[in-house]
């Protein structure tokens, strides 16, 4: 009973408040309407006030009248995001607030760390629409995915996917490179005795073909499908894609090994006379020319994450270059013998190598350390490694395909591996399809690999189905987004960090580039004078005053500094003697 | 008389030097009445004094006697006012009280400005209305009534009234309908009246009561709630433990006092004149008597007896109760030192130990031994805790099935193979980190790793667990193994050894077995390829030139010595003479060192030192401004913010603008209203929802008087 009462009476009490203030109705005086006209947002935000109260009243009611009115929510909150997906899209540490921080910094800090706690949460969520996932090969048991042949493969799968392994027979115009354009629809092969051609490849339809009648080094696709870039015996040229020569640049002489930078815009070639140029293909401009001493360079590999170029020497040396600096940003011995191939994994993680001492090797190119290494008895010759991982080496005539090899364990046996007839010169995978184009002797094979490119690709970046239009502005985009070949170097994140060199380093830095002092004071120049106090002799003693001075200022200061220094010492000196003194001395004896 | 006429006088004269320009000549023409004023001034030398003027106030009657004394002191006191304070020292006193106020009037924007400039986002201008459409209240309230007509029909329905737009409801109503249901507001108000009404019962009942001035009627009252009270107590202490705690510690409280006062101690005046007459009056003894009996009733300690101990009790019938060595149970539950028992031990119903208590009940011997068992129970429990967290679940598992099987062979089995896998697993681990590299050895620890790894459910699947392991430890050992064979049938689990770098450096790569033939190179083959190699590099040692470029690059990183020594200078000079040794290191100037390499560690790498101006000149090169260092300020930029690396919304969150101007509105400075306002509307949200203008003077008529008085407080206070 006595915890009944208590209820009662708090609920009558709230009715008596009730009675007292009864709510104004709207119709009682509309006399003075005027009045509220004046001031009609006041009443709106009343009226908001009032609206939250009630439902607050509401929603109290309800509860109090049982839960059963309420409909739950089986699934109250946000939907989860699951751990994974949100480190996946973790970018750098939290900033921690410090403990005495002025309310400023600490709201600055609480601002932007929601702002990229919430950026990251979307993305996550996002990661939703993609869908697609990576294959792979499975063997049967006791067998061995390395001996299933190409054949069989094609005949299991659909015949869309079928219809990716296939050769072409062109065996007059000797060893073929390769290049897959970037959305991986357009192939462009040349051969080692002057054929090029270009190919939609997946149609088969073919786009243009030539024979330019000189030594093709190499082969790249520009930026989009319409250019590429041809290193031919002497000079770099560039065609369109209807075979049409557009440049001859003949800056650019004795390619050896092309490199195409997407984002930078940058064709980045190395000579065989030792020379590392930088084209801008968006300007037509060279960039930077660096002449690297290290002799023919003919292994040439670019690391996607920070657009360095990565080069291969003879003498077992593989050098990182950015068109920003004459000497090798970082220069790390692989091999005995010399570097015979390299490539660089999409992440810019890990880099694999392989020499002349039949050796593969794996590196961890952010910390320069080897992972580790195995011994191919032919060595390889070519290497590549796919979107998903996939490494690729061509041993001889056989194309082997190894999984796993980024990371620390070890390669054990490949995946898979094909037989060809003829010398191999180019390896490439076609990005966004489980494919690898080869370049040989025999012309070119288009080889099934399951697992290798990405299932999920960026339609705003790279999109394989995008039409002409799609294309087009696309191209307006990327140039506009162009990163400047300045901002290339080891780190791709410096230019989020602070500049922490002095004032003087930065000072020297911009002498350096201006080729003069801005801040240096100007000479003395004398006035003209007249009544011959203008003569040689006047000016020049007046010149002598003025440089006495400055001197005299210098000098000043220097003795200035020096009696301080002195005065300094002496009175530590007098303090030691007078520590040492004591008024008790006296009594001693 | 003649001398009140005097002083009325003179009071005339002051007051016309006090009002000097209405002087008023003097008029002598005759007239029935005299005026007071009009009299002749005679004596106008001598002027009144205010003592003469008090002097008649004393006499007076009329006047009060707190004005009198006013007087006499105003009278007595002989200190003179203080002089004013010049000019400048008033102006300045009257610009600090200025400066005050108007720094009072600024700082209350002072909020608003942080506010602003904390805001994401700015719209201006500030109060815009919403562009979608509005409620019907608002077109409504905005309208004004105009033709004669139509204030007829107003004023007929304010007379009745009647709803101006009859669908139209306030907000606060609409809410009341949305809230409940017609029949729920039903219930609710019969709910509400009902108890209204048993509240105005209960009321009225209790003022009679307590009206009533028959002490024998409170004596049964209060005798009748005494027992209502135990009879609940009781209930409670079966019902709600603890309330009836609350009401023993109320008890206990009132026990306190009652020890603490003499109230019923017969000593009070009442009590004293009772003891006289006690020895007549029957009466007078019986009051006492029961004066002492509450005394003694209310100073009674109660004893509630605990469920502890009704257990103790019946244990008690079988064997030696437990609480024989306890000391005695006193529940003061306002002491809690006195709540506690000595070491009491909890009964265990852990399976694995009954067996060993039971036991050592039956035998009924001594403490030590039983003590023993507990250390012994407690080493095998930790031992078992060590083991992988899978056998947890074996524990609960092997309890649950317990109850089916035979216990004590069960238990005994299961520990003695978790011993068993338990010294296996540290032995394999000795052996991982000797690394050692004999094949068969490794092989059987893996076996034994691959064991660990198999989830065991129950002793069935830990039976069939021993059978799977020992024939892999047979077989593995006996096959022949060569070196390329072992690096292709390594078993997953390796993938969890974590790989040392250093000993990768200096390992052997391994062999690649290859599905063609053709491409594996015979052993004989490999060799002579070997030494052609070795004879074809024979010329240039490769590493010896890498370290020599090295330790070029790292010499011309270190900073030269600065030689200034002048020879022939304070000495002789000549062919063949050195500078000595003084002069070298004084004139010798060396500088720092640099900091050290980054490629100090990594023997075969060189890193180039230089730094990268080019980034240089577009990197940040001061902090901003409430940063306090670096990591902070970039920590706050690492989230890109382009649509390459985020969603559209949070693009646009992002990349929003500071300041948002509506196109052609006029943009006004901000008023005072536009933030008072916001308070007042959140201050009193209790009003109506609309608020025609007469309601909304007379508020603001309120607030305004409420203020006022504020004020005037103020002022009174000060």
């Amino acid at each position: 009973m006595a915890a009944v009462t208590p209820e009662v009476l708090t609920s009558t009490h709230v009715e008596k408040m009730k009675k007292k203030k009864l709510p104004k109705r709207y119709w009682e005086e509309t006399e003075k309407t005027d009045q509220s006209q004046r001031r009609p947002e006041e009443e709106q935000g009343k009226a908001g006030q009032n609206q939250n109260k009630s439902t607050v009243k509401e929603k109290s009611l309800k509860r109090k009248n049982g839960e059963s009115l309420e409909k739950k929510d089986p699934f109250p909150g946000e939907a989860p995001i699951p751990q994974k997906q949100l480190q996946k899209f973790q970018r750098g540490k939290k900033c921690k607030v410090p403990a005495g921080a002025r309310e400023r910094l600490k709201e600055a800090i609480a601002i932007s760390e929601a702002m990229s706690e919430h950026a990251q949460k979307q993305a996550a969520r996002y990661d939703l629409l993609l869908p697609e996932d990576a294959g792979f090969l499975e063997g049967d048991e006791d067998e061995d995915t390395n001996t299933i042949s190409q054949a069989d493969i094609a005949d299991a799968v659909d015949i869309t996917s079928g219809s990716k392994y296939f050769n072409l027979h062109l065996s007059q115009f000797g060893p073929y490179r390769l290049d897959y354009s970037r959305t991986g629809r357009n192939l462009l092969v040349g051969g080692k005795k002057g054929h090029v051609a270009c190919i939609d490849w997946q149609t088969k339809d073919l786009k243009c073909e030539m024979n330019v009648m000189e030594t093709v080094n190499d082969v790249k696709w520009l930026h989009t499908e319409a250019m590429f870039a041809v290193a031919q015996k002497r000079w770099l040229y560039i065609y369109d894609s209807k075979g049409v020569e557009l440049h001859c640049v003949k800056k650019f002489n004795d390619v050896l090994r092309m490199q195409f930078l997407p984002y930078h815009f940058l064709l980045a070639t190395a000579s065989a006379t030792g020379f590392l140029q930088y084209l801008d293909v968006s300007i037509g401009k060279e960039v930077a020319a660096i002449c690297t001493k290290m002799g023919r360079l003919d292994v040439m590999a670019q690391n996607p994450h920070n657009a360095v170029i990565h080069l291969g020497h003879p003498n077992g040396t593989v050098s990182l270059w950015s068109p920003n600096q004459k000497e090798s940003l970082v220069k790390m011995l692989c091999h005995r013998g010399a570097v015979r191939s390299l490539a660089v994994d999409k992440t810019g993680t890990y880099m694999v190598t392989s020499g002349l001492d039949r050796k593969l090797k794996v590196y961890d190119i952010r910390a320069f350390k080897p992972l580790h290494s195995c011994f191919l008895p032919a060595g390889a010759s070519c290497l590549s490694l796919s979107q998903r991982g996939l490494l690729s080496a061509a041993t001889g005539e056989i194309v082997q395909v190894y999984q796993n090899v980024l990371g620390s364990n070890p390669v054990s046996k490949p995946y898979m591996a094909h037989r060809l007839r003829g010398q191999i010169w180019g390896l490439a995978y076609c990005p966004f399809e489980d494919v690898l184009g080869i370049g040989h002797g025999e012309g070119f094979t288009s080889m099934i690999v399951p697992g290798a490119g990405e299932p999920n690709f960026d339609a705003l970046d790279t999109n394989p189905y995008r039409s002409h239009k799609q294309r087009q502005e696309w191209e307006v985009k990327a140039l506009l987004e162009k990163v400047q070949p300045e901002l290339i170097g080891l780190d791709p994140g410096q230019l989020s960090k602070v500049d922490q060199a002095s004032f003087e380093q930065r000072h020297k830095e911009q002498i350096e580039a201006l080729g003069f002092d801005p801040l240096a004071k100007d000479k003395f120049k004398p006035k003209t004078k007249k009544k011959g106090r203008s003569s040689a002799g006047a000016i020049e003693k007046r010149k002598r005053k003025v440089a006495h001075e400055d001197q005299r200022d210098e000098i000043r200061q220097s003795v200035q500094e020096r009696t301080e220094r002195e005065k300094e010492l002496k009175e530590k000196s007098n303090e030691k003697k007078l520590g040492n003194k004591s008024t008790l001395d006296r009594f001693r004896k | 008389m003649q001398n009140e006429n005097l002083v009325q006088i003179s009071f005339f004269n002051q007051l016309m030097l006090v009002h000097p320009r209405k002087k008023q000549n003097e008029r002598s023409e005759a007239s029935v009445q005299v005026s007071e004023y009009f009299v002749n001034a005679e004596g106008t030398g001598d002027k009144v004094n205010l003592s003469d003027l008090l002097g008649t106030v004393e006499k007076t009657s009329g006047a009060s006697n707190k004005t009198k004394k006013q007087l006499r002191n105003l009278q007595s006191s002989k200190e003179t006012l203080e002089l004013p304070l010049n000019k400048q020292q008033t102006e300045k006193i009257q610009r600090g009280i200025a400066y005050e106020k108007t720094t009072a009037e600024v700082s209350c924007w002072k909020n608003i400005i942080l506010q602003n400039q904390k805001a994401e986002q700015m719209v201006f201008p500030l109060n815009q209305e919403s562009s979608g459409p509005k409620r019907v209240e608002q077109v409504v309230a905005g309208w004004k009534v105009q033709t004669p007509l139509e204030q007829e029909i107003f004023r007929l329905l304010h007379g009745s009234r009647q709803p101006v737009n009859d669908p139209v409801l306030t907000p606060v109503e609409e809410q009341s309908l949305k809230a409940m249901s017609l029949e729920e507001a039903k219930i609710r108000r019969a709910e509400l009246q009902k108890a209204r009404a048993l509240q105005s019962y209960y009321e009225a009942k209790a003022k009679r009561e307590k009206k009533i001035k028959s002490k024998k009627y409170h004596k049964v009252q209060n005798k009748a709630k005494r027992k209502d009270f135990l009879k609940q107590f009781d209930e409670m202490v079966k019902t709600n433990p603890e309330g009836a705690l609350e009401e023993l510690k109320k008890m206990e409280l009132s026990r306190m006092e009652e020890r603490m006062s003499l109230k019923h101690q017969n000593s009070g005046k009442w009590a004293k004149s009772k003891a006289i007459m006690a020895k007549y009056d029957d009466s007078a003894r019986k009051a006492m008597q029961e004066q002492l009996q509450m005394n003694k009733d209310l100073t009674q300690k109660m004893v509630v007896p605990s469920d502890d101990e009704h257990e103790s009790i019946e244990e008690g019938l079988e064997t030696v109760p437990d609480f024989v060595n306890d000391p005695e149970t006193v529940i003061d539950p306002v002491n809690p030192w006195m709540r506690g028992q000595l070491t009491h031990e909890e009964p265990e119903v852990s399976c694995v130990t009954a067996e060993e208590v039971q036991t050592a009940e039956e035998e009924n011997e001594e403490e030590e031994i039983i003590g023993e068992f507990e250390r012994k129970r407690k080493l095998r429990q930790a031992d078992e805790e060590d083991l992988i967290p899978t056998e947890e679940e074996h524990v609960v598992e092997v309890s649950d099935k317990e109850e089916e099987e035979d216990e004590e062979e069960d238990v005994s089995e299961f520990n003695t193979l978790f011993r068993l896998m338990r010294s296996e697993k540290t032995r394999e681990g000795s052996n991982q980190t000797r690394g050692g590299l004999n094949t068969a050895g490794e092989e059987d620890e893996e076996g034994l790793l691959s064991e660990g790894q198999i989830r065991v459910r129950s002793i069935e699947d830990l039976e069939v667990l021993d059978e799977v392991v020992e024939p892999r430890a047979i077989e593995e050992p006996s096959a022949p193994q060569t070196a390329a064979a072992e690096a292709t049938s390594e078993p997953p689990h390796k993938k969890k050894r974590e790989i040392n770098l250093k000993e990768v450096l200096t390992k052997e790569a391994k062999a690649v077995r290859l599905p063609f033939l053709p491409t594996v190179v015979d052993e004989e083959e490999r060799d002579e390829q070997i030494s052609i190699i070795k004879e074809a590099f024979a010329g240039d040692d490769v590493i010896s030139d890498f370290i020599k470029d090295k330790s070029r690059q790292e010499a011309a990183g270190r900073p030269a010595v600065v030689d200034l020594t002048l020879p022939g200078w304070g000495e002789w000079g000549g062919v063949g003479l050195k500078p000595p040794r003084w002069k070298r290191k004084r004139f010798r100037i060396k500088t720092a060192p640099p900091p050290p390499r980054q490629d100090q560690k990594l023997p075969d790498v060189i890193i180039s030192e230089k730094r990268t101006a080019s980034v240089a000149s577009h990197q940040v090169s001061q902090l901003p401004f409430p940063f306090q260092n670096t990591a902070q300020f970039e920590s706050s930029i690492r989230t890109p913010i382009g649509s390459t690396w985020n969603t559209q919304t949070v693009v646009k969150n992002m990349t929003k603008p500071k300041v948002v101007t509506k196109l052609g509105a006029i943009i006004e400075p901000m008023v005072k209203e536009d933030f008072i306002k916001s308070k007042t509307t959140s201050a009193g949200g209790k009003g109506a929802a609309i608020m025609l203008g007469e309601n909304r003077r007379a508020k603001e008529g309120t607030k305004r008087s409420k203020k006022r008085e504020k004020m005037t407080t103020a002022r009174s206070n000060s």
